[in-house]
């Protein structure tokens, strides 16, 4: 780590996360599964509560001082996300439940709006289920065409394999991870986009892990869409955000229909609101809204260069000391990655890997990590995976190692 | 550190989970089901052959995934030596029941050899590593097809 690289103050940071000071079967709450779901500071749970305590109504329809209050609190959410993203403006920021809606969302309303049959949609290998899925429920209702650009040995997009893919000029639409869940490999992103976009195909990433651990400019990327959920970014679960020019969102047409999206409502027709409000049907996550706003304003006030400079210490730590045990294989090797390390250990199962590091505190993730395709490109069935946050701290990853050294021996 | 895990993962568990002894396709079958565990990826097979009487009278499998899965697989299979569908089911149902709670009231001689398994009620989230390969067998007694612990 560089001598300039702005520093974190750990003892803070989890003095802000009550949570963290839990013991699990008598032993130090070591949290390693928040590329799961993160934990929450105290600023997001005081928000949240104080909300309900002082200051709530539904919102954007009450004539009350209540309600008006309370829009302004939720509309907060959308300026907090809009900054954090470095969008443009604050109406490219469509509030959903999560990165998996955002995605669905896309897929329906881009997907069968604008998309037309035959085209592609190009995926790479290495996406989590909830970007697999919505496109091959696409193909099959409306005849686009799925292709998935592969990951090489080391777990890393393979950029030749993506051009080729793209050299048809059929792909209309780029859906690709910034950041693996399973891999950690960041993919590079800025370069994928322009390749896209000399293609003639808009890219929508999926920023669910990315957020978490790097500064994200969709401006400066290019990107046409940017999903995450808030749950991860020390969030509440419940609320997530799709970020997209504004120019596509105008031109899709809404997903869902109800309250809140419309314009007007006859029974011959309705027209609908402006956008974002076209894609958010029905009342939206009030207090999950106020809780993003924030979980983003905590993650700001610690700062990205510190995060980031916080992660790669702990990551190269965790490679150094994982590497050193026999046994530990490490899966992706990616020059660029975030905070998340998915290893198997040649002696058992990580199902059981999982349950002997819980009984000393430990939380990890262990299966295919709704990534089942990347899992049989590695020739596995399952990974245990342990991902830092903000909070994780070196002497938790040697934890994780001493114990599975121990874990090693207790299999012998 | 493990001392206490050792309730579950005994030596008998381990040694099956690693060798299991009967992990194998039946070359000849009457019945045979697919199980998954959709939320972790565990999948396993089961073959039955029935003798004359309609009794089991061979049963082998095939796993993929952990230690707990495949030592219940082995484990099972001995335990339905011999037995009917009907004695089949109540099996299980006293085994998930165990499986679950510990418990095990009014056992039959059958269900001793699985009494090695009781302790998972501990380990909520792998109980359905123990009874996945169950569902599959009933599953196959059922007239085949797929099965999942979910």
């Amino acid at each position: 780590m560089n001598d300039m690289a702005p520093t974190l103050d750990i003892q803070r940071i989890r003095a802000d996360f009550p949570i963290l000071t839990q013991t699990v079967r008598g032993k130090p709450l070591v949290f390693l599964d928040s590329a799961a779901s993160a934990q929450k500071p105290r600023a997001v749970i005081d928000a949240m509560v104080g909300a309900m305590e002082t200051q709530y109504a539904n919102v954007h329809r009450g004539l009350h001082w209540m309600s008006e209050r309370t829009t302004d609190a939720y509309e907060a959410a959308r300026d907090a996300a809009a900054r954090l993203l470095n969008a443009g403006d604050r109406h490219e920021i469509v509030f959903v439940r999560n990165s998996t809606e955002a995605i669905n969302l896309v897929a329906n309303s881009y997907g069968r709006g604008i998309l037309k049959p035959g085209q592609a949609v190009l995926i790479s290998g290495m996406e989590h289920h909830s970007n697999i899925v919505p496109w091959q429920m696409l193909r099959d209702s409306h005849g686009t065409l799925l292709r998935v650009a592969p990951v090489t040995d080391a777990g890393e997009l393979d950029i030749e394999a993506y051009e080729k893919l793209l050299a048809d000029g059929r792909v209309g639409l780029v859906a690709i991870t910034h950041m693996s869940n399973v891999l950690g490999t960041y993919t590079p992103a800025e370069r994928l986009i322009k390749l896209a976009h000399a293609h003639g195909a808009k890219v929508l990433l999926d920023g669910s892990q990315a957020v978490v651990h790097r500064r994200v400019d969709v401006q400066a990327l290019d990107a046409d869409f940017y999903a995450f959920t808030g749950h991860k970014l020390y969030g509440p679960t419940g609320i997530g955000v799709l970020y997209g020019k504004r120019e596509l969102l105008e031109a899709m047409p809404p997903w869902m229909g109800g309250g809140e999206m419309i314009s007007s409502v006859s029974y011959e027709r309705s027209t609908w609101a402006e956008v974002p409000h076209k894609f958010e049907a029905g009342t939206p996550a009030i207090l999950e809204g106020i809780g993003l706003r924030a979980a983003i304003e905590y993650v700001e006030s610690v700062g990205y260069d510190a995060i980031a400079a916080h992660e790669a210490s702990l990551i190269d730590h965790a490679l150094a000391r994982m590497s050193a045990i026999p046994g530990v294989t490490i899966i992706g090797r990616a020059q660029d990655r975030g905070g998340v390390v998915s290893f198997t250990l040649d002696r058992a199962h990580a199902h059981d890997v999982a349950t002997l590091l819980d009984r000393n505190g430990i939380a990890v993730r262990a299966g295919h990590h709704c990534a089942e395709p990347l899992m049989h490109r590695f020739g596995l069935e399952s990974t245990a995976r342990a991902s830092f946050g903000i909070y994780t701290t070196h002497a938790e990853i040697d934890t994780l190692a001493d114990t599975l050294v121990k874990v090693r021996e207790f299999f012998a | 550190m493990f001392d206490d895990v050792r309730d579950l993962y005994n030596a008998t568990i381990i040694d099956r989970g690693r060798r299991p002894h009967h992990m194998r396709r039946l070359d000849q079958f009457d019945a045979t089901a697919k199980g998954d565990n959709p939320m972790c990826g565990d999948r396993v097979q089961v073959w039955v052959k029935y003798g004359p009487d309609g009794t089991i009278s061979d049963t082998g499998f095939d796993a993929r995934g952990c230690e707990i899965s495949k030592a219940s697989a082995d484990l099972m299979v001995e335990a339905v030596a011999g037995q009917t569908a009907e004695d089949t089911k109540r099996l299980f149902a006293a085994f998930r029941t165990m499986a679950q709670t510990g418990a095990c009231p009014d056992c039959a001689a059958a269900m001793e050899p699985l009494r090695l398994l009781a302790s998972v009620h501990e380990y909520p989230s792998r109980v359905k590593c123990a009874t996945l390969p169950w569902h599959a067998l009933i599953a196959a007694l059922d007239g085949g097809g797929r099965a999942t612990s979910e």
